[in-house]
């Protein structure tokens, strides 16, 4: 089986973000950046998945050098080889990247093409399935149990209040949300091994952006918090709180 | 004058109450586009036809009905085949559709089968002469990204609760029309949808939020969670990773960074130290209380109304005040 894991490169949200002087990008500043979260997932099941049924993982990235970085992690953790599709900034429209990864996809002879079911930093989640429309092929989205056999694939995924189970068939493209798998730690073996695999880096062909970004704000700052009291005996004043100044009651 | 699109979600027959919200977004659009069109879309088993009278409260002009006998769960690919014909059917100056589970699967399929792009979960928009504005929170809600869409249809994903669904009483053209796609060729199937727990609210569209994290000891101790909520009637019951992990409660229950996002006006923080990956799920709620033993946790830090001391006695008398305010409404 062969199965390409698409991950995004994001900084760590922990961080405290301020704006750039344009206000359109974020100040890069101190910023550290990681494998996105559900990425790291999707690339853990495509792991596992060959360990079990033979193949191999192949990493695909789109951005800066920097995604070099996260692309030698995804190889320490056990993909084959990694492709950079190379662009000096990340669009923000998922189609503009749905088109740049649909045309490295095309003709890669994937059975399964995975991706995080949302990047943490762009919450749009849209790229996956974008993809899978360019591609021509099935994809179930937001996918928190998975099971493939013999060309066919069966995966449940959440929603509101209840759950679906949703059967394909091979090719096809999911996207990962948590709960499948738990990524692995790269081994110092894995990290050495990484070094001596191969990155391909070619020019990304993004498509026409059409949504672009107008301006970055931050939220205003939530007042300091306040104790209000303590034990049970605080209650009366926490309900006269909630129903006249908060008046969420 | 433009025509404005908007899906009206299903859920085994009846409307979910994002269609509602979808289709007022949609005639704020028209009306402040020159009064245009509400062009609605309703997918499902024989039988949704009747619920189409009820777009036309919250301003559809036009109701197109699709009705098939497996459509009575959702098909990707057919209802994705279906609103992007329906989309290039007409001159859309924008379709909405709802950032809900479903939502967020079915917009982007459209956006890439008519070409276009797409602005997902947003929180609120513009439609200008040349472009749409959208609003998108973004990094864990900690950066507010203003976008613009240009090319029509520009097709948007509303974040659940962004638009109160206003009613605007007009009585709705209703249209019939096939499937674009034959559902015996999709290649993707729902083979099962089944309910879980009672017709609980869900976590991204209730109003109020109770979570529970570690500090409450044991998993049976969420009943204590599950009566507030039961107490304060509109709430929804979450949980912090911590809690998830051990199996105290279900994964779809998470609120934090790998979880849920949610902002409800309320949010009550149970036994929850406030890690920033949780914190990352919550910290655009309207009013935050937390209840914890430690007056230092970082909880405390952004609650808007805190109390330190035991869990189960404060919680126990906040459930009981509660009942008894609501008793004397």
């Amino acid at each position: 089986m062969k199965v390409a894991v698409c991950i995004k490169r994001v900084p760590d949200m922990e961080m405290r973000f301020s704006l750039a002087a344009d206000r359109k990008s974020l100040d890069q500043a101190g910023l550290k950046y990681e494998m996105g979260d559900f990425d790291g997932y999707a690339l853990e099941v495509g792991l596992q998945l060959v360990e079990k049924q033979g193949g191999e993982v192949v990493v695909i990235s789109l951005g800066p050098d920097g995604v070099q970085e996260t692309l030698r992690k995804g190889l320490a953790m056990g993909a084959v080889r990694a492709v950079h599709l190379r662009v000096e900034e990340v669009p923000f429209d998922g189609m503009s990247i749905a088109y740049a990864l649909s045309s490295e996809l095309k003709g890669g002879d994937y059975d399964l093409v995975l991706f995080g079911r949302v990047a943490t930093d762009t919450a749009n989640g849209a790229v996956g399935p974008m993809t899978a429309e360019l591609l021509n092929l099935p994809c179930v989205t937001s996918v928190s149990q998975l099971n493939i056999a013999e060309g066919r694939g069966t995966a449940q995924r959440e929603l509101e209040g209840s759950a679906e189970t949703m059967q394909f068939t091979l090719p096809a493209v999911l996207t990962i949300d948590e709960g499948i798998a738990r990524p692995r730690l790269a081994s110092l073996k894995g990290i050495m091994a990484a070094k001596k695999k191969p990155l391909e880096v070619k020019p990304a062909a993004l498509g026409e952006a059409r949504l672009v970004v107008e301006s970055l704000a931050l939220p205003p700052e939530r007042p300091a918090g306040r104790i209000i009291g303590e034990g049970a005996d605080a209650v009366p004043e926490l309900l006269r709180l909630l129903q006249t100044e908060a008046k969420v009651l | 004058m433009a025509s404005i699109f908007a899906f009206a979600e299903s859920r085994s027959g009846e409307l979910r109450r994002v269609a509602f919200e979808t289709v007022a977004a949609a005639r704020q659009a028209a009306d402040a586009s020159g009064g245009g069109e509400v062009h609605a879309l309703l997918i499902g088993a024989p039988g949704i036809a009747a619920r189409a009278e009820a777009l036309g409260q919250y301003g559809a002009d036009v109701v197109t009905v699709v009705e098939h006998p497996a459509l009575d769960r959702y098909s990707p690919e057919v209802f994705a085949a279906t609103v992007a014909r329906q989309l290039k059917s007409g001159s859309f100056r924008a379709g909405f559709f709802a950032a809900s589970a479903e939502g967020r699967d079915l917009a982007p399929r459209v956006a890439a089968k008519v070409g276009v792009s797409l602005a997902s979960d947003i929180t609120g928009f513009e439609i200008k002469a040349d472009s749409v504005i959208a609003v998108h929170p973004a990094y864990t809600g900690k950066v507010i990204v203003k976008l613009r869409l240009s090319g029509t249809p520009a097709l948007l994903s509303l974040r659940p609760g962004a638009v109160a669904p206003a009613e605007q009483p007009r009585t709705a053209r209703v249209d019939n029309t096939a499937p674009a796609l034959d559902p015996s060729s999709a290649r993707v199937v729902v083979t099962d949808l089944s309910a879980r727990g009672s017709a609980k609210l869900d976590l991204g569209e209730a109003t109020v939020v109770v979570s529970g994290g570690r500090g409450l000891r044991a998993a049976e101790n969420f009943k204590l969670v599950e009566d507030l909520a039961d107490a304060l009637g509109n709430a929804a019951v979450g949980a912090t990773r911590a809690v998830t992990d051990d199996g105290w409660r279900p994964a779809t229950d998470q609120i934090g960074q790998t979880g849920r996002l949610v902002s409800p006006d309320l949010y009550i923080a149970v036994g929850i130290s406030g890690a920033v990956q949780h914190l990352a799920g919550m910290r655009t709620a309207k009013t935050i209380v937390a209840i914890n033993k430690d007056k230092d946790a970082p909880i405390f830090k952004i609650a808007d109304y805190g109390i330190v001391g035991d869990l189960f006695e404060v919680v126990l008398r906040l459930t009981e005040e509660i009942r008894k305010a609501r008793q004397h409404r």
